[in-house]
């Protein structure tokens, strides 16, 4: 069928072609150096514990506020135009990463932005003096929220649906207080959904490419697609080899996050019945 | 048990009125339905009744207190939803366990009241199953025992049989009576299946449009519907359109007919006339015949309805339909020329101010 | 008459949530408001400059036409697929299940390792090949968008009664061609815009990809002014925002016309 070939041209092959360029060397043959040399070259590193890092944490914090955000605005009592806003404005900023994002926030946080100088006017203080910058790791971790975040919200919508309102009421027929509820109840059923939802924000936030890139100039912080995207330009002292190696190892750390993910959708399906 | 009170309740969503005003009052052990079509406003009833709404007036009081403000939970009311009300993440123990949970009591004594209560609906062998294992049937059982462990003073069960199969919901439904009075606990039960309510119910209301249009036994229901949408509702009734002729008569579409309730109301009224095909007998009549206080005519359908067959005769614009025993019903062929009566006394005239909704287009 | 009120935690939420979304737009907005000169407020000079820079449009209309391009493909290429799958071979739905899900395990920057390896020195493709972004480009864009388009098909076939319809429409005569394009098209039409104009945002946003094969796209332009321009830069950014939205709202006019035109057919009461 056209489609498998398809996506072998140019799906599988060149996925191939990177998983079997991470084991050769410089001079044709097969080693493992490649992979080795990562786990002890220092600033390699660095990228891939800094790259976990900041998955995590936007993960983690991406969904946590995602979850808030998207209960309060399904829930019963909230106006039914709360909930398209967000839905519709999610949709958009899920996709909004990437270059435009991230000028929004160097004019937002920049060394000259409009918060920044907001804050120095008003309260005589100039972040920047106290160790903020836009591209550090805490910089880089508040703007990946702005897409992490509304991806959340999208992907955790559907099982929030799901909670029936007959839960909910018998519940409290049955005697038990709101909080009970949600912790007998509802996050047991939501749980499956949420760790789904998170792994895939850590994902997401690990293959970030062009947001860090607008962000850092390339340069300011280690991190593992924009090491890669050095060793593609063509950089003279980069092995070429180097950088299918951390391709690969990236390649490593998504598909164990898969492995946890696919089961955990199943689970959540099953329980929505 | 606990002796409800509906006070004057009202509720509107909008500019739409789904409780007009209903009074309703159950005795200790009293099991009660409501019982109309759908958007007749009796879940409203039901759910205020629950506490998951609040009425804009009107006042809810159990055993001499108004829990009008008392929260849900805080009511002491068992509920059985329409389906999807058990808890996915636990297994069909678990859930019936919950409300003891809740009440802290010890763990001892929540196994013994679980299991007690899975035994009597039949489905101890089931206990460690999770919901999505169930059938729907089985999830209403582990339902209703789950809403029986509390041990309240009222249960409330919403349309609870409307999702399954029409010989579980028999079953079931003779089930759910069988132990209500075993317990005796005043129950108030919301159908829209009349034959339903009138099987297992103590008192049977029937609601339409956000009122009550009657209640009272379900005997007193079928046997003298007080209004048009009554009669139409319960059972399946004979309507003849007619007007009041002399002294215990009535003149339907030219055919006089004997009633004995037409003695007395003035001449010329326009009535509605109610008979039960049950009480209308049809015999063969040799051409030419014609039978005095009959309807002669015309066999055009006959339905076979298992016990009974439904046997239709029509004259022109008169028509009866008529509930035989099959064994009766057998030698009249379709075609035929039959005489269809009724006893006078066994029907009953209604005044002709509204004419009732058109209801289900297969009853005649 | 009394309707249930909005709980004040969620209010707190959503305003939270407002204000994080909302203050970066509103700066990048104060920000292309700043006059050249002065550097305050207010002037549409850093518009002018993005609106009269032939960059900006020749970008612009490269990137549309990549995405239209890719929608076509796509749907030439999906529809067909997930119809077949439907129908004919339902054991074959985990599968191109599981191949929508790959794309996140190897996303736009592992990918583009991978395809100008092999295209260039496994393959050695000519330069027509390599040159072009309408087919290195769309071909790696399609690929990108698959996860999207596949759950909106999948969704959108899922709600139709594939079997019920393509019998009825094979049992009055109908090829298979005119089946798929007169029955099955017009039901899925919603399900089908929606993939296209997610994929319409993903291509227009496309960076990474595009800048490490060395390509000019709208996203590679707005870096080069993001390194070269403050003012005009938050222009673009606004601008690029504006159009991504666009999109979006597109998808909900359209769907919400359109409408879901399931006819139930039974005995019901």
């Amino acid at each position: 069928m056209p489609f498998f070939a398809y996506a072998a041209m140019f799906l599988i092959l060149p996925a191939a072609t990177v998983m079997i360029g991470a084991f050769r060397s410089q001079d044709g043959g097969y080693t493992l150096d490649n992979i080795t040399s990562i786990v002890q070259t220092g600033n390699l590193r660095e990228a891939y514990w800094e790259s976990i890092r900041i998955s995590l944490t936007t993960a983690l914090l991406g969904g946590l506020f995602g979850l808030l955000i998207a209960y309060a605005a399904i829930r019963r009592g909230t106006p039914g135009w709360v909930r398209s806003a967000y839905g519709t404005f999610s949709g958009v900023a899920a996709n909004f990463g990437g270059i435009p994002l991230a000028f929004a926030f160097i004019a937002t946080l920049g060394t000259i932005g409009i918060v920044t100088q907001l804050i120095q006017n008003v309260f005589g203080v100039n972040i920047y003096q106290h160790g903020f910058a836009i591209w550090s790791r805490r910089g880089v971790e508040l703007v990946y929220l702005y897409f992490q975040i509304p991806l959340m919200i999208l992907v955790i919508a559907p099982a929030i649906d799901g909670l029936r309102s007959e839960w909910s009421e018998a519940s409290a027929n049955l005697g038990a207080s709101r909080w009970q509820y949600w912790r007998h109840i509802g996050m047991p059923v939501l749980m499956p959904s949420i760790l789904g939802a998170v792994i895939l924000l850590f994902g997401n936030s690990f293959a970030a490419y062009a947001t860090a890139y607008s962000l850092t100039s390339g340069t300011a912080l280690p991190l593992v697609p924009i090491l890669i995207g050095n060793d593609l330009g063509g950089n003279v002292f980069a092995n070429p080899h180097e950088g299918q190696a951390l391709a690969f190892g990236m390649f490593v750390v998504l598909a164990a996050m898969m492995l946890f993910y696919i089961p955990l959708q199943r689970r959540a399906s099953r329980w929505a019945k | 048990m606990a002796h409800v009170e509906l006070q004057n309740l009202w509720r509107s969503f909008g500019p739409v009125t789904a409780l007009q005003g209903i009074d309703l009052a159950l005795e200790s052990g009293e099991f009660v339905s409501l019982l109309g079509p759908s958007g007749c406003g009796k879940t409203t009833a039901l759910r205020l009744v629950a506490g998951f709404d609040q009425p804009d007036d009107g006042r809810i009081v159990v055993d001499g207190k108004d829990i009008t403000r008392t929260p849900p939970n805080k009511r002491d009311m068992g509920m059985v939803f329409q389906a999807y009300s058990l808890f996915p993440n636990m297994t069909a123990e678990q859930n019936v366990a919950y409300g003891l949970r809740i009440r802290r009591r010890p763990k001892a004594e929540r196994k013994k009241q679980v299991d007690d209560l899975l035994e009597l609906v039949g489905l101890g062998h089931a206990a460690k199953r999770y919901p999505h294992q169930l059938s729907g049937g089985m999830q209403q059982r582990v339902a209703l025992a789950r809403s029986l462990a509390i041990e309240p003073k009222v249960l409330l069960l919403d349309e609870p049989l409307s999702a399954l199969d029409a010989k579980v919901r028999v079953q079931l439904r003779e089930e759910i009576r069988r132990i209500q009075l075993e317990l005796g606990i005043t129950t108030l039960y919301v159908t829209h299946d009349q034959e339903e309510a009138l099987s297992i119910s103590d008192r049977v209301a029937v609601m339409w449009s956000g009122k009550i249009e009657q209640i009272g036994s379900p005997a007193e229901m079928y046997g003298n519907p007080a209004t048009p949408f009554v009669a139409e509702f319960i059972g399946t009734m004979n309507r003849l359109t007619a007007t009041v002729a002399d002294d215990g008569e009535i003149d339907y579409e030219g055919l006089r007919l004997p009633v004995e309730a037409a003695r007395g109301l003035p001449r010329g009224e326009r009535v509605l006339c109610l008979v039960r095909p049950e009480t209308v007998d049809v015999a063969a009549v040799t051409d030419g015949e014609v039978h005095d206080g009959a309807l002669t005519g015309e066999v055009v359908s006959k339905i076979f309805l298992g016990a009974v067959t439904r046997v239709r005769v029509e004259d022109g614009e008169r028509n009866l339909v008529a509930d035989l025993s099959t064994g009766r019903a057998e030698p009249l062929t379709v075609g035929s020329r039959v005489a269809a009566s009724f006893a006078p006394a066994s029907a009953r005239l209604l005044a002709l101010s509204e004419e009732p909704p058109a209801l289900d287009p297969d009853n005649p | 008459m009394r309707r249930p009120r909005i709980a004040p935690s969620a209010v707190l939420w959503l305003v939270l949530g407002a204000v994080y979304f909302l203050v970066p737009l509103i700066a990048t907005l104060l920000f292309s408001l700043k006059d050249a000169q002065t550097g305050k407020c207010c002037s549409l000079s850093a518009y002018g400059v993005i609106l009269h820079d032939p960059q900006f449009w020749t970008t612009i209309k490269v990137s549309f036409r990549l995405a239209l391009e890719t929608i076509a493909v796509g749907l030439l290429l999906f529809v067909p697929t997930i119809y077949w799958v439907h129908l004919k071979l339902p054991r074959l739905r985990p599968v191109v299940g599981f191949m929508a899900l790959v794309p996140f395990v190897v996303p736009p920057i592992i990918l583009v390792v991978g395809l100008l390896k092999f295209y260039k020195d496994t393959l050695h493709a000519p330069f027509w090949f390599l040159g072009k972004p309408d087919l290195f480009l769309v071909g790696a864009y399609v690929i990108l968008a698959f996860p999207y388009i596949y759950f909106s098909l999948d969704a959108g076939f899922r709600a139709i009664d594939v079997h019920t319809l393509t019998e009825a429409s094979r049992n009055l005569g109908a090829s298979w061609r005119t089946t798929l394009g007169r029955v099955i098209l017009p039901n899925i039409r919603v399900a089908a815009l929606s993939g296209a104009f997610l994929t319409l945002a993903i291509v227009m946003g496309e960076f990474t990809i595009a800048s490490l094969s060395a390509f000019h796209t709208f996203p590679t332009y707005l870096q080069y002014v993001n390194e070269s321009q403050a003012y005009p830069a938050a222009a673009a950014t606004l601008l690029s925002f504006g159009i991504t939205w666009a999109a979006m709202l597109s998808i909900l006019l359209v769907g919400r016309r359109g409408g879901q035109r399931t006819v139930r057919v039974g005995i019901g009461r």
